[in-house]
């Protein structure tokens, strides 16, 4: 450890049993980004998922929005150490949208408007643990938190979660994102503070 | 080899700028000296381990062991208001640093210089003047300086003393002292072209302050036909504004 | 216009800890659109989770550092080349 510095503190606070290792609490929203906020003009706006086979399934805005709505509240773990508890989004479960989609793919990797990706484990998306969400809070989802939709992956470091979602492609081999190919863990547990390559 | 680490560094004086802005005096031991307009990160861990870092530009000119900042308190940032409001002569952080070969002004140097400066973006700026000043350099300097009001001034004192070869030349954003001829506004292609030198002269810029407020002015020196090899920028990141 | 990033002068700190030369006047080129000028110029984006440097001709990434406990990753893969000043 460093030199203190008598009386520094930090913006943390907070103790509590909700929170994963190494994490503490925030009240307001911090901001992360990789590059300039994308704007999506909804008219323009769509989502896919491409299967292994190479079979493409297609939501515009108004498709998105014809399905079951969900409201998950839950907490969020930001990899830099950040959290938020009880966080009240609204969108469609990936369950929904994977109801036509034939796969026998692992491996899903998230790819988003700006160029950001993402891998997961695709088990980790399905059974009610992932969400594509337009509204946090109970307002339109603002661009720079990833509007006007992002992945909603919850139980991963937010990382994980990516802004500005565009599409979600099916994969047979593991094909690591953007952070995961520069030093962030693979697949990022909270709990198990899978933070960096070999955590 | 000059790989750098975290020094210690033990603040040694304070000076309050404006009401939101103090000068912090580091002594640095083995401190290997700086180029006006390099920076150091600055480090401040707490009792449990927590720790937080953040850049700050130099503000004078090297002095042995001394390093010399000048920092905002943001309001509810997170380090700046512990180094301007709870710090005390004694207390410690750690300073990795001077780092930036670019955005730096060199004695040597002959070219006119052209300092435009957004609020704290004065300090890296006012480390130049001053190197200037003490390396007796003839080459002619102006300084626009846009800050929100007249008290919102550092180094108030010492930019109104005389400094043979320098102009400094004020825009006030919020609210201009009684009869200022320029309306309180953001800083306009007007006030470049009056107050800095024409393109033709081939000057250095050297831009610096809040990212909106340098990316604003970048452009109005292109437009005003300085060439982009000549327009250095450091940007502080984003303001409240 | 954005106002979210730095500029390639805030990389001098974190990539000092990897380099002895300072590599923010280092000139490099991109490999995606092809120019050229010094890295203090990038677009920096960051610094948590990580630095991202952007090029300011096409926006392109052209380097990301993470710095993680006892180690850092840096990719340079959108650079061509970078030319370093070095004395005689
Ligand atoms: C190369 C470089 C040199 C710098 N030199 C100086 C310097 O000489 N003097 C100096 O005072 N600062 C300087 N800065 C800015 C400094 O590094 C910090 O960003 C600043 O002190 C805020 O840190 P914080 O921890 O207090 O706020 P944070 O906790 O980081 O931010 C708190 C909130 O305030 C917002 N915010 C951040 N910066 C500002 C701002 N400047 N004004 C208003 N709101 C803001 C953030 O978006 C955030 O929402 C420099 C930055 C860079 C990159």
């Amino acid at each position: 450890m460093g030199i203190i510095s008598r009386g520094f503190q930090g913006r943390r606070r907070g103790d509590d049993d909700r929170l994963p290792p190494g994490q503490y609490l925030v009240d307001d929203f911090p901001v992360l980004s990789t590059g300039p906020t994308p704007r999506i003009p909804l008219e323009r706006w769509e989502f896919a998922i491409d299967t292994e086979a190479g079979q493409t399934h297609r939501w515009s805005w108004p498709e998105l929005m014809a399905l079951p709505q969900e409201t998950p509240t839950v907490d969020i773990h930001c990899v830099t150490k950040w959290s938020k508890l009880g966080t009240g989004w609204q969108g469609v479960s990936l369950d929904t949208l994977f109801e036509d989609v034939e796969s026998a793919a692992e491996y899903a990797l998230a790819y988003s408007y700006g160029g950001y990706t993402t891998n997961l484990p695709l088990e980790d998306l399905l059974d009610g643990k992932a969400w594509i969400v337009h509204k946090f809070d109970g307002e339109e989802l603002e661009p720079r938190h990833g509007g006007p939709a992002r992945l909603l992956v919850p139980h991963l470091y937010l990382w994980k979660s990516a802004k500005w979602i565009h599409g979600i492609r099916l994969l047979d081999e593991d094909w690591p994102g953007f952070w995961e190919t520069a030093g962030y863990h693979n697949y990022g547990d909270p709990w198990r503070e899978q933070r960096y390559e070999g955590d | 080899m000059r790989r750098l680490t975290w020094r210690p560094a033990r603040l040694t004086a304070l000076r309050d700028e404006t009401g939101s802005a103090r000068t912090l005096v580091f002594r640095v031991p083995d401190w290997p000296g700086h180029l006006a307009g390099q920076h150091v990160d600055v480090r401040l861990t707490a009792d449990d381990g927590y720790s937080a870092q953040r850049s700050y530009s130099v503000a004078a000119p090297a002095d042995g062991d001394t390093v010399e900042l000048t920092v905002e308190r943001v309001p509810d940032g997170e380090v700046s208001p512990y180094l301007t409001e709870v710090m005390e002569p004694g207390d410690q952080v750690e300073i990795r640093g001077p780092v930036g070969g670019w955005f730096v002004w060199r004695p040597e140097s002959t070219s006119p210089v052209l300092l435009v400066a957004g609020g704290s973006g004065i300090v890296p700026l006012m480390a130049m003047i001053r190197a200037r000043r003490r390396a007796g350099s003839r080459v002619p300097f102006r300084l626009l300086y846009s800050l929100r009001e007249p008290g919102s001034r550092y180094y108030a004192e010492e930019l109104r003393r005389p400094d043979a070869g320098l102009d400094v030349g004020y825009i006030y954003t919020r609210a201009a002292p009684d009869g200022w001829p320029r309306p309180a506004g953001r800083i306009l292609l007007d006030d470049l072209a009056e107050g800095g030198w024409p393109a033709g002269f081939e000057p250095e810029c050297y831009v610096c302050g809040p990212t909106g407020f340098v990316e604003a002015t970048a452009d109005l020196l292109l437009a005003l036909g300085h060439a982009p090899e000549r327009i250095r920028t450091e940007r502080f990141g984003p303001t409240g504004d | 216009m954005t106002a979210e990033h730095l500029d390639g002068n805030s990389l001098a700190g974190p990539l000092s800890e990897i380099f002895a030369v300072d590599v923010t006047a280092a000139v490099g080129r991109c490999a995606s659109c092809g120019l050229t000028g010094p890295v203090a110029e990038l677009r920096v984006y960051g610094p948590e989770p990580g630095l991202v440097a952007r090029c300011p001709g096409c926006d392109e990434v052209v380097l990301r550092l993470v710095r993680g406990p006892g180690a850092a990753w840096l990719d340079l893969r959108g650079a061509v080349s970078l030319r370093v000043r070095l004395p005689e």
